[in-house]
């Protein structure tokens, strides 16, 4: 009951925190479609880079969050104190599953339906926006979806390089030894989480052919 | 009657991996031509070269040597996306799109010629006609929502929707039960006689060879090993053809 008096006596913060969080995300996992899926498609075009690309990839996740973002701190145009680093790290966590599930969407697709595509007189761009992505779009949205789900959880830990969100009220509980505090701020990461994780989950089924 | 296809010395052989060092020939010495209302039929065991034949006629393999010549014009002469549109191609099972519906699958090539939709939409009525579906019944239907053969009618209705003077079927009855099989069969037999299309028809069964082709040429090995009418091959002396015939009685 206490957490629901702490909401009401604080809502205009708790709902500009909860703000801030789902900024933070949605600006991180834009960035990191925009960069990832032509990524993806990139590799599809050129398998001998998949290796390299995925395994670079790979060791960005590798990063322990916290660490990143105190690697980013000192780094010019890039880093900081605030959101700009924030978002930085996020974008570099939800690289990898994005990247990764564009190709192997692709990649997967039957090379008989790619090559019907071919035969009926398709150009490279055409076989791609008419047959590779539609085909490819449940798993690449499937990627975008762990993305998110774990962008929301890593922006939790934002709020160290003074970038806001959620995370404000669980470092702050922590430094306190407040468990209500804490909680305040884990709770609506955790629902945010699970929306995320609904609602693109949703956009994914709408996408499966059979 | 001037032939639509024409191929002299068609060769292709896989690239090879080390330097200097030529890979699997697949296609050997091939020529043939097939005119306006012609069917020739390619037979032949798997591997022996006629699907192969049929990639390098609207040029998804590269050929290695020979000569193709489309309506008059060298294959060569176009960018295989266009080549590729004035032919129309029908293959076993996975043709259709399966993300499209019937009506997007055989207005595809119209739309990427940039037709107008409403002359799209009545193109492909009087195509889904033909075919013998009912186009208020299947038009708005996935392909995972049609039967073997109902995909294969969409797929030869997809094949002539830009009304192209050469079609290539690649085993196109091969995945179907052997009544549809019949089935289709007999009405393409129909089909053939109103439509004066060239076609070449790959088909390793050889009754579906004599009842459809009206030349059948018989490749083994990556060669045209035997060229003539149904009657011709049944007087031939070749021991491929021999096997063939063989095999069907």
């Amino acid at each position: 009951m206490s957490l629901v008096r702490f909401y009401l006596n604080n809502a205009q913060e708790v709902l500009g925190l909860l703000g801030q969080h789902v900024l933070l995300v949605l600006v991180s996992t834009t960035i990191a479609v925009a960069i990832g899926v032509p990524v993806g498609i990139l590799l599809t075009r050129r398998p001998s880079w998949r290796r390299a690309v995925l395994g670079l990839a790979n060791v960005f996740q590798t990063i322990p969050s916290l660490a990143l973002f105190g690697f980013l701190i000192p780094l010019p145009l890039l880093g900081g104190i605030g959101a700009r680093t924030a978002i930085v790290a996020l974008v570099v966590y939800a690289l990898l599953p994005i990247v990764r599930n564009t190709y192997t969407g692709i990649a997967g697709i039957d090379p008989a339906v790619r090559e019907a595509g071919r035969g009926m007189g398709m150009t490279d761009g055409e076989l791609l926006r008419l047959v590779e992505l539609p085909l490819a779009a449940s798993v690449i949205l499937a990627g975008i979806r762990v993305a998110t789900v774990v962008g929301v959880g890593t922006a939790t830990i934002a709020a160290a390089i003074g970038a806001g969100g959620l995370g404000v009220y669980i470092f702050r509980g922590v430094a306190v030894v407040d468990d209500r505090l804490i909680l305040a701020g884990a709770l609506p990461a955790a629902l945010l989480a699970l929306a995320a994780d609904g609602l693109l989950g949703l956009v994914e089924r709408r996408f499966a052919w059979r | 009657m001037t032939a639509v296809l024409e191929v002299r010395g068609l060769r292709y052989e896989l690239p090879g991996r080390g330097k200097g060092e030529g890979g699997r020939v697949l296609v050997e010495d091939v020529s043939l031509s097939v005119a306006a209302g012609e069917t020739l039929v390619l037979l032949g065991r798997s591997g022996s070269g006629k699907t192969t034949t049929l990639k390098l006629i609207n040029r998804l393999l590269e050929p290695s040597g020979g000569e193709i010549i489309i309506a008059g014009r060298p294959a060569t002469g176009v960018a295989p996306h266009r080549l590729r549109r004035g032919i129309g191609y029908v293959i076993q099972e996975v043709g259709l799109l399966p993300h499209l519906t019937v009506e997007q699958n055989v207005g595809l090539v119209p739309r990427l010629e940039g037709w107008p939709a409403a002359r799209i939409a009545a193109r492909v009525r009087e195509l889904l006609v033909l075919v013998g579906l009912a186009p208020d019944q299947f038009a708005g239907r996935r392909p995972h929502e049609l039967s073997g053969g109902q995909r294969q009618r969409v797929g030869v209705a997809r094949a002539l929707a830009v009304d192209p003077p050469l079609l290539l079927l690649d085993e196109p009855f091969g995945a179907l039960d052997p009544i549809t099989r019949a089935e289709l069969q007999r009405e393409f037999q129909g089909l053939e006689g109103r439509l004066g299309k060239a076609m070449v028809f790959v088909t390793h069964d050889v009754r579906e060879g004599l009842l459809l082709g009206g030349r059948v040429g018989v490749m083994q090995a990556g060669r045209l090993v035997f060229l003539g009418t149904a009657d011709e091959l049944r007087r031939s002396g070749h021991p491929e053809v021999q096997a063939f015939l063989g095999a069907a009685a």
